[in-house]
């Protein structure tokens, strides 16, 4: 708004020429960096594609089917398939988790709070981001997993029918897929919250209290009046939910040591699974530089999914918040 | 908020029929009785167990209660309000976790002598040897990839709010858009291939700084062009009503006004930065070793420095990357939170 006060050009102009020497040397500047910031997104594209793409070519096998990742033996065999395979898989599961949690953190805060707790109890939650992600892998690797035996053994027990927690006749490791996933959820808890309590916040108190007049409980109210004005705020929340646990590296690294597989067997830590940024993080130290652009071939690729996830959660919230507007 | 209200005027809903709240703290007592019971006489077992049991009963025996007492309206209700109640124990029970677990492990081993020493000249099973020279790795990166950020950003932002206009100005933000969601592992690769092989220039502090400042960048941005929409017209009107140009108006009055909001983002971005792992693998590496210089060779930081200990996987090991940690997470926090006490002052002397 405040942002279309435009300077008199006139003015500023009639007033001598160091005045405008300086103006030309600010807009100068500003263009600058601007432009500075576009050569940027197009030098990363450009980089990654220039070493990525002769690393392709000198695979064996199909870069993007193959299920192994064995840049650096003879001949090359490496390909993409199992790697993304692992990293929807548990994003997904970490959004499935996360997902209904965070909604619930950001009603509360909306909704049930008392109104001096819900600007702190917001702050707490934040708090969740800031820790940081090795750490989350630390307490995953030497805090989460040793303590999961048993909750996995449970689900393998009671819930072995299902395919995602059969364990087969292999005994319960603790550091599976399903506790990569968990500790995922826990990091993307705070960014799908923050942004769907905004959502609900925008809300008008008008649309709450016509609900609550029509002797609307408060479950009726907010399927009512809350969640129709803000679902497609809170899907893009999700979306850049996913966005987030896609791209997180070093906490699956750090609990996860696996191969690169296709198997929907979430707690079986013997057939595993992994994730195209924790592949480079835990292989980079001893690739030998086709090693290397076969890992920055696979992080191109991690780069073209997020960019697509992230650019439809956009889209989606901000028409969300258009609408929320007008 | 207007639900009190509502239920405080009387004669509106039938009271005896309702489950007021000591009514249900006498249920929750009841299931936890029950629970006892239970685990002192069944096979059931275990703290985590009891708890897990003692809240689906709650919910089971509320739900039930209700539903013969108040119908099926108002036991959904109460259900979604368990349900909200218990998604933030799920959001602060790990974080509680997370925290004093690794104060409790970090504690043991963070003394002066690790403070100060670094991890040359060490057997594998010895006990001492420290994060000095991460502690200076991450300084210097941190503090190099901010004095790059902050200006650039603060200067794409008062771009894109002043003085942009047409396509390019959308250009400028959807880049700023998709730098946001680039994973961080992503900012190192691409630092890796630009400055470390691309241009040959070798693993340094520099380059580790330059991926951190891809990531700052756009938080950067983001922040400041907020603060900077929220001053006033009337300043700017002002100013150049005095016969102020354009540039000296935004130096001199649009940006002390907007100071404290972004001083707040800059510090939140820092925070954010100061705990990547990722991109530091591809671009500082790991060292045991000090290097003061982050203009060439290898870097430590400290987290490249408990996942290199992680990694390992001795007792030892453990130990040092537990003590890191909570270095790393004393850092962060102290930023994060002063960071929002300063957003706080600033929003009460706006008031």
């Amino acid at each position: 708004m405040t942002s279309t006060t435009e300077a008199p050009s006139g003015l500023s102009g009639g007033l001598g020429p160091r005045r405008r020497v300086g103006d030309r040397v600010f807009t100068a500047l500003t263009t600058g960096a601007g432009l500075l910031v576009l050569a940027l997104i197009v030098a990363i594209g450009v980089f990654l594609l220039t070493k990525a793409i002769p690393a392709v070519r000198k695979d064996s096998t199909s870069f993007f089917t193959t299920k192994l990742w064995q840049p650096d033996n003879t001949p090359p065999v490496f390909g993409i398939a199992a790697l993304v395979f692992g990293t929807l898989l548990s994003s997904v599961i970490a959004l499935v988790v996360a997902g209904p949690i965070a909604i619930g953190i950001a009603l509360y805060i909306s909704d049930y709070a008392p109104r001096r707790l819900a600007a702190p109890i917001g702050y707490l939650v934040d708090l969740l981001a800031a820790v940081p992600s090795v750490v989350y892998g630390l307490w995953g690797l030497l805090f989460l997993a040793p303590h999961s035996d048993k909750f996995q053994q449970f689900l393998s027990d009671h819930l072995g029918f299902i395919p995602l927690f059969d364990l087969g006749k292999n005994g319960v490791v603790g550091r599976s897929v399903l506790i990569a996933s968990l500790v995922l959820a826990i990091m993307i808890l705070p960014i799908v919250a923050a942004i769907s309590r905004e959502i609900f916040l925008q809300v008008p108190a008008a649309n709450r209290e016509a609900a609550l007049a029509l002797g609307a409980t408060k479950l009726e109210m907010i399927r009512l009046a809350v969640l129709p004005y803000s679902r497609s705020g809170v899907v893009g929340a999700l979306m850049l939910g996913l966005g987030r646990a896609l791209g997180e590296t070093i906490a699956v690294a750090l609990v996860l040591s696996l191969a690169p597989t296709t198997s929907f067997h979430i707690i079986d830590a013997n057939i595993g699974g992994n994730t195209i940024a924790a592949n480079i993080a835990s292989q980079y130290q001893a690739a030998e530089p086709l090693g290397q652009r076969a890992l920055i071939a696979s992080g191109l690729v991690l780069f073209v999914i997020t960019f697509a996830v992230n650019g439809l959660a956009r889209y989606v919230v901000s028409r969300s918040s258009r609408r929320g507007i007008a | 908020m207007s639900a009190t209200i509502l239920e405080q005027i009387p004669g509106l809903g039938d009271d005896t029929r309702r489950l007021h709240a000591p009514v249900r703290l006498a249920l929750l007592a009841l299931t936890v009785l029950v629970s006892l019971l239970l685990f002192a006489v069944t096979p059931l077992q275990g703290q985590a167990d009891f708890v897990v049991f003692v809240v689906v009963a709650f919910a089971v025996v509320q739900t039930a209660t209700s539903f013969a007492l108040e119908g099926r309206r108002h036991a959904l209700d109460r259900l979604l309000s368990l349900g909200v109640h218990l998604a933030l124990l799920a959001a602060v029970v790990p974080l509680v976790s997370v925290l004093s677990y690794t104060v409790y492990k970090g504690v043991k081993k963070l003394d002066g002598q690790f403070l100060t020493h670094n991890l040359t000249g060490l057997g594998p099973l010895d006990t001492n040897g420290g994060e000095y020279h991460a502690i200076i790795g991450t300084l210097e990166q941190v503090l190099m990839a901010t004095a790059i950020a902050v200006p650039l950003g603060l200067l794409v932002a008062i771009y894109i709010t002043e003085y942009g206009t047409g396509w390019l100005v959308s250009a400028v933000r959807f880049v700023i858009d998709v730098m946001t969601g680039i994973p961080s592992i992503v900012a190192g690769l691409f630092i890796f291939a630009f400055w470390v092989i691309g241009l040959h220039r070798g693993y340094s502090g520099l380059a580790a700084a330059f991926s951190l400042t891809i990531l700052m960048l756009p938080v950067v941005v983001r922040s400041s062009e907020e603060m900077i929409k929220l001053v006033p017209a009337e300043l700017r009107e002002a100013s150049y009503a005095l016969g102020l140009p354009k540039w000296k108006t935004i130096l001199r009055v649009v940006l002390p006004t907007a100071s404290a909001g972004i001083t707040t983002g800059a510090m939140l971005a820092v925070a954010r930065v100061t705990g990547e792992t990722a991109p530091l693998l591809l671009t500082s590496f790991i060292t045991p070793a000090t290097n003061t210089d982050p203009l060439s060779g290898k870097q430590a930081a400290i987290p490249t420095f408990i996942f290199s200990q992680i990694g390992l996987g001795r007792p030892v090991n453990y130990d040092r990357a537990w003590a890191a940690a909570l270095t790393l997470i004393a850092l962060v926090l102290v930023l994060y939170i002063s960071a929002r006490l300063l957003t706080r002052r600033n929003t009460l002397s706006r008031r």
